[in-house]
């Protein structure tokens, strides 16, 4: 019921959002003076289906720093267009298409979706529209598909992989064994912690996988137990996290062998997840109660405009805003010095509520990685795992 | 891998296997008895798991009335699903009975997230359920699997004798190799599809429900359980209780050890099997009605 109610407040502000800047717009007097008009900003992210709810969170955030700005960005109005994107990859290059060549938006903003991200970052290499990409962690949209005007506002999946590897070294362990869906965002975030893992010391003795969205892991369970880890790395999301979390505390193995994650093991699930998730370690670029004044302030400003809390896709629809804003500001909204734009966006140091970062030369967030602790519903903070974590962009030339 | 692994690894294939057969065997009645392929089935498990979800707060410390309320609600719903769209099939191509079943699951999961929203829940095994069993010096195994599996087998033995050794059973299975003499005979087939139909219905919803504290409840968790059952349809023979059995747990044998020892193919394991079993039978495993 809680989500019914969050999705329709979202909704109902998207609407009333979208409204006033629709209002704003007098037609013609936007044809007379093109360049002084709004800046057509098009969000792809999915509106329906499993990731719902974080298109409409991403949204939020995204919105929520505009209306602070007091609705413009760089002295100019911000005009929204949507395309819901379903999720769906075979879709992406159409529906991108509309935003592109349609409602020629001058931004593009989305998605959560890696497959659809993919899609995204390629039209927009293409037409060489700007994209922010609030979500999709896939690595290749900073690696070998990065352009200068592309640049990411969350993470790569790289990065809590990475992070998790390090923290895991840190407590002793020695020989780990990884489990996943047999997917791009499992082995790449799989990748990460492997590296990062076996760079300290430690051995991955075994990858585990299975096809996604297979959720029956007890066979995977007990080849753990056969096998005998020092821990084990866990990537799931959504359904799949839920289960496998209280698959994995039900075959008793977590008085046994320590669980870890990145932080989706445990993101939006807690509530699912119950007891068997208590205590669980997980590393991410956000932790719900950090306690500094620009979280704070972001937390209360949110709930106040939305009546729902934020979570971490607010916030990386929040700093997609911050990034765009620092590219407006910089040419005064003049959207034709292109070069200028780009270079300012890429040079930002974005006040984030997960904290200041910047971005690399390919345009990922270089960012502090927080170790968490599930606690209650909450993924409370407990430490910064890595500080400042680059993504080593490979296969990128920028 | 030691003993005791593979003993806790045939474990594993065996209880998801029973599982399997619970949707499995609903989908065979309605696909070898009425000819209807529904791909609505795996709606039909989802919306089980949700039930238990739901009828939680109201059955605190009563497990089993919950699943037979929950089993009894499903048989209505299937019931009256039959009366005012399935009926309307029988006489129809299979192209038209796809389109129909497909528009159902939609119409199931968009009411599903209108209702009930798109969060992942859990729901708590009842108390005297929630322990575990110590197996190996690792790993224990929960008790509430083993009731899992004993309830299903449960099922499973209820539908053998009412389809063998019943009036109502021999009629259904008459229904499977010849419903044109079925009807000469006087014996109202409408009913009988119907009956059948919620059966279906009720086993599928019943699968969900008792796979639900082993799991989660999540969207479009309907989905790949679908795909599996017609995979354990096919291959036990379309219309068989006892060849959905036997696919089931071969089912669970594969995808288990397969997952084991060959992690990169465990995708295909099952299609494999299903595609060795078509070329050696292309009828499946076992005949109409037996």
């Amino acid at each position: 019921m809680h989500l019914i109610k969050l999705s329709a407040t979202a909704a109902l502000a998207t609407t009333l959002a979208l409204s006033t800047a629709m209002s704003m717009v007098v037609p013609g007097e936007a044809h007379a003076q093109a360049a002084a008009g709004p800046v057509k900003v098009g969000f792809m992210l999915p509106y329906t289906g499993t990731y719902a709810s974080l298109g409409n969170m991403i949204e939020a955030g995204f919105k929520l720093y505009v209306q602070e700005q007091g609705g413009k960005l760089g002295g100019r109005e911000i005009q929204y267009f949507k395309v819901d994107d379903e999720s769906e990859p075979s879709k992406a290059t159409d529906n991108v298409n509309k935003l592109i060549k349609r409602d020629q938006v001058d931004v593009l903003v989305g998605t959560v979706h890696s497959g659809v991200a993919l899609g995204m970052a390629k039209a927009a290499k293409e037409s060489n529209t700007l994209l922010i990409v609030p979500n999709a962690g896939a690595d290749a949209i900073t690696g070998p598909l990065c352009s200068p005007n592309i640049v990411r506002s969350s993470f790569s999946n790289w990065q809590p992989g990475y992070s998790t590897g390090v923290v895991v070294a840190q407590k002793g362990h020695k020989r780990a064994m990884t489990i996943t869906w047999n997917y791009a965002a499992g082995s790449e975030t799989v990748k990460g912690f492997t590296e990062a893992f076996e760079k300290a010391g430690g051995k991955v003795v075994k990858d585990l996988n299975l096809p996604f969205p297979n959720v029956e892991f007890q066979a995977l369970l007990t080849e753990i137990a056969a096998q005998k880890p020092d821990a084990v790395f866990a990537f799931f999301a959504g359904g799949g996290a839920v289960k496998f979390v209280k698959d994995y505390a039900a075959a008793g193995l977590d008085k046994t062998i320590p669980l870890y994650g990145s932080g989706f093991l445990t993101d939006g699930t807690l509530e699912a997840q119950g007891a068997a998730a208590q205590g669980l370690q997980t590393t991410l670029h956000y932790a719900d109660n950090l306690d500094t004044p620009r979280n704070n302030a972001f937390r209360k400003s949110f709930a106040l405009a939305y009546k729902a809390n934020a979570d971490v896709y607010a916030v990386q629809g929040y700093d997609a805003a911050q990034i765009l804003a620092a590219g407006l500001a910089a040419v005064k909204g003049d959207l034709s010095k292109r070069e200028a734009l780009t270079t300012a966006m890429r040079k930002t140091t974005v006040d984030s509520p997960r904290g200041r970062f910047t971005l690399s030369a390919a345009g990922n967030p270089v960012q502090d990685m927080y170790l968490r602790e599930a606690k209650g519903t909450n993924n409370e903070f407990k430490a910064v795992a890595v500080k400042a974590l680059a993504d080593p962009a490979r296969g990128c030339k920028l | 891998m030691d003993a005791t692994t593979f003993l806790v690894q045939c474990l594993n294939a065996v209880q998801y296997g029973l599982l399997l057969f619970l949707v499995a065997s609903g989908l065979t009645l309605i696909f070898g008895i009425m000819g209807v392929i529904n791909l609505a089935h795996g709606s039909f498990y989802m919306i089980g798991a949700y039930l238990a979800f739901a009828l939680a707060p109201y059955f605190v410390g009563q497990f089993l009335p919950m699943l037979l309320a929950g089993t009894l609600l499903a048989a209505l719903f299937g019931f009256v699903l039959e009366w005012v769209f399935f009926s309307f099939l029988y006489r129809r191509e299979h192209l038209q009975q796809v389109l129909m079943t497909y528009a159902l699951i939609l119409v199931f999961e968009e009411s599903r997230s209108l209702l009930l929203g798109n969060d992942v829940h859990g729901v708590q095994p009842p108390a005297w359920l929630a322990g575990s069993i110590a197996l190996g010096e690792l790993m224990s195994y929960p008790v509430y699997r083993l009731f899992a599996s004993a309830a299903c087998l449960v099922v499973a033995a209820l539908l053998y004798l009412v389809v063998h050794r019943t009036r109502l059973g021999m009629m259904v299975r008459a229904g499977a190799s010849n419903r044109e003499m079925v009807r000469g005979l006087g014996i109202d087939v409408r009913l009988l599809y119907r009956g059948v139909f919620a059966a279906g219905v009720a086993l599928a919803a019943l699968a969900g429900m008792i796979a639900a504290p082993m799991s989660s409840v999540y969207p479009g968790m309907g989905g790949s359980v679908l795909i599996v059952s017609f995979v354990i349809v096919v291959i036990g023979g379309i219309g068989s209780i006892t060849g959905a059995l036997i696919a089931s747990l071969l089912v669970g044998v594969v995808d288990t050890f397969g997952k084991v020892f060959f992690p990169a193919l465990s995708g295909i394991g099952i299609y494999l099997l299903m595609a060795v079993v078509l070329v050696w039978r292309p009828e499946g495993l076992m005949r109409r009605g037996h």
